[in-house]
């Protein structure tokens, strides 16, 4: 079986580009996490033009596709702006502009979830609205936001590999440089996905122990 | 000067071309999607335990596996075992079963909200199986699977950009060949985002009407 | 014993949402260790009233003074120092739902009094033992019953120090056999010479512990008078019309 012994020759390769994808995702997920709490806390607390602005931000990075994003900001935006960022650089920025929209909608859903009458009680108190939203509403939302961002996760890591587009090394690319030299393509692809799939299991299953170790007990908002 | 770039002919002319191709793309797969998705997850809720579990299976693969892998796999795979497709094709089958894994949760979890009971009292009233489904069960899923369905579908107007990785050349394809050849990398794309957004909101827009016709008041909380 | 400055004065408070005229031109003045309850019809403006005076509501016109000196457009630093002087117990407790009883009580001490945690820590044991609760402190609110709850919300208010408390229907989302725990809460707070205005349904108790009754109709204040006065011998007859049907249903409330 001729397939097998390339497939296990180029492992090792494969499973590198996957470290490529994990910091690919890594680093999205947490540009996403921090812009995407700013924007969810702007969007529920802000005056009437930040909501507009951010709900246009939401719908820009919503609504264009992911790889038309990347070939603008690659080829277009870098040259205008005279910078000179990798694709590995660019498509994390990406990945997580995008990602921020979409995080900042399963934020503030969680946030607006939340009583009233705890942002009442910390006014009471003397908090200002700054103290109360860091230390009341967040802890609460982002342990309600926990399994939207698990999704949101398996759904950036998939997307990373349209970051093969610009020529980043990670497992989509590897897969198919190796396929199109070996012209194993079936078991190559099969084994990319595989990896993915093994990838996205272990990042929920990773989050669902969190979801267990910050529980709060008796609390079901 | 920039400006009147866009309205040379050639170009529009190869704008229009790669959007036609795009529509192409989006129509047919969405289609297929939403069929393909509504028969898996009828049979995930419905079937037996055979059934159940192959299109779990199905599910756990088409939703596993990023698109891209599987726009990969049927176009430079399949040739292997003697198929061979077009880009186009390639690009239909490959959005198609994507997206119909995705619609089959939507429609799953929508069958499952409707409660037994609503079932019951239908046969108890003297309802056949069939008109159950058809004025009890459907009418409820299909409320509840809308906007997740709907959703799918916006998505799709998204990812059919990337039918260009296998060379369909759509309208993110024509793109690409009009600003690398132009260097004019930023205005293309600005104008082919600006295209995908027009295209998502207006769905998205008829997604919102659509469901707005159908509301019924208290309806939207799950059992 | 009447003391020379009020505690709390306000004069002409007025809400509207739209064109409806939630509270309307209240005004009352409490003096130190005073216990003043506002009672009458649900929507007739008592919550209004009580969250006005600690601006989570903004009032549209009216002036508060707090011990003489008058609380002008509080904002920022000056509305946080005032909140930390006036105490609020809420109807659904609103404790801090991912916060043990004893970080409810303390989170106000650390970080809005800027105390030391084993300061902090040490005074909230202290509070929460006052209500009775020091066993139950390293439980969160969903382990704890309605009238606990509400007993933590006390010991959150009373470790902020505050000169005035104020109760919004402390007892109404509470089962009834819950509803003692808290009046006997209420009735050491009252001993102890805490200066409250609180608002009920719980007329019996109302009557056993007020000092003074305040009838809240539509918004306006229609009377106000003794507890023997307001309750069975009204000058205005809404007001007769609403006690009589009260201390009915209530006659034997106070436990």
């Amino acid at each position: 079986m001729e397939s097998l012994i390339v497939l296990y020759g180029a492992l090792p390769y494969l499973l590198r580009g996957s470290l490529v994808t994990i910091a690919v995702v890594a680093g999205a997920m947490m540009l996403g996490l921090v812009l995407g709490i700013h924007l969810a806390v702007g969007q529920v607390y802000g005056g009437r033009w930040l909501r507009r602005a951010i709900g246009l931000y939401v719908w820009f990075f919503r609504g264009v596709p992911l790889l038309v994003l990347l070939f603008l900001f690659y080829f277009g935006l870098c040259s205008l702006l005279q910078i000179n960022l990798s694709a590995f650089t660019v498509s994390v920025i990406v990945l997580g502009l995008i990602s921020s929209a979409y995080q900042s909608q399963i934020f503030r859903g969680a946030i607006m979830s939340l009583p009233q009458g705890q942002f009442k009680a910390a006014r009471a108190l003397g908090m200002s609205d700054g103290k109360a939203i860091v230390l009341i509403i967040l802890p609460q939302a982002l342990r309600l936001s926990i399994p939207g961002w698990s999704n949101e996760y398996s759904i950036v890591l998939k997307d990373s590999a349209v970051a093969y587009a610009l020529g980043v090394m990670e497992m989509m690319a590897r897969a198919h440089f190796v396929a199109s030299r070996t012209y194993e393509h079936l078991p190559m692809y099969f084994a990319a996905g595989f990896l993915f799939m093994i990838l996205t299991y272990l990042g929920t299953k990773g989050l669902r122990i969190l979801e267990e170790k910050v529980r709060i007990p008796g609390y079901s908002a | 000067m920039n400006e009147l770039f866009f309205l040379q002919p050639d170009i529009l002319s190869a704008l229009t071309r790669g959007l036609w191709v795009s529509v192409q793309l989006i129509i047919p797969s969405s289609l297929f999607g939403v069929i393909i998705g509504v028969t898996v997850g009828a049979l995930r809720v419905y079937g037996n335990t055979v059934v159940r579990a192959a299109g779990d299976a199905f599910v756990l693969v088409f939703r596993g596996f990023p698109l891209v892998v599987q726009l990969f796999i049927w176009y430079f795979g399949l040739p292997h075992i003697g198929i061979y497709l077009t880009p186009f094709a390639a690009s239909v089958l490959g959005f198609s079963l994507c997206s119909g894994a995705y619609q089959s949760e939507y429609v799953r979890g929508a069958f499952l909200s409707v409660k037994t009971g609503q079932m019951m009292a239908a046969r108890a009233l003297g309802f056949s199986g069939i008109k159950t489904v058809l004025f009890v069960t459907l009418p409820q899923a299909f409320r509840r699977a809308l906007p997740g369905c709907g959703n799918e579908i916006i998505y799709l107007i998204k990812y059919s950009s990337l039918a260009y990785m296998i060379t369909c050349i759509e309208l993110t394809g024509e793109g690409k060949i009009i600003a690398s050849d132009s260097f004019r990398f930023t205005e293309t794309f600005m104008v082919i985002g600006a295209v995908y957004l027009v295209l998502t909101s207006v769905a998205a827009w008829i997604l919102r009407r659509l469901e707005g016709r159908l509301y019924i008041p208290g309806f939207e909380q799950y059992s | 014993m009447a003391d020379t400055v009020p505690i709390l004065r306000i004069e002409h408070m007025t809400k509207r949402y739209g064109d409806k005229e939630v509270l309307s031109d209240a005004s009352l003045s409490i003096n130190k260790g005073e216990l003043k309850v506002l009672i009458g019809p649900s929507g007739g403006g008592k919550s209004t009233l009580l969250q006005c005076i600690n601006f989570l509501i903004k009032p549209d016109r009216g002036r508060i003074w707090l011990d003489g000196t008058e609380i002008i457009r509080a904002k920022g630093k000056a509305l946080y120092e005032y909140r930390q002087k006036v105490g609020m117990i809420f109807q659904d407790f609103n404790l801090f739902d991912h916060l043990t009883a004893l970080h409810n009580v303390q989170i106000g001490l650390v970080r809005v009094r800027g105390m030391h945690g084993k300061a902090a820590k040490e005074r909230a044991i202290q509070e929460l033992d006052r209500v009775g609760l020091r066993n139950h402190m390293h439980q969160y609110p969903a382990e704890l019953s309605g009238g606990q709850k509400q007993r933590v919300s006390i010991a959150r208010a009373l470790a902020m120090d505050p000169e005035i408390m104020l109760l919004d229907e402390p007892t109404s989302a509470l089962d009834p056999e819950l509803i003692s725990e808290v009046l006997d809460a209420i009735r050491a707070l009252r001993s102890s010479g805490m200066t409250m205005i609180m608002s009920t349904h719980q007329i019996g108790f109302a009557g056993e512990v007020a000092d003074e009754l305040i009838f809240l109709e539509k918004g306006s204040i229609v009377e106000t008078g003794p507890p023997a006065k307001i309750l069975y011998d009204a000058e205005y007859p809404r007001t007769r019309e609403f006690c009589s049907k009260i201390t009915e249903l209530y006659a034997n409330s106070s436990s």
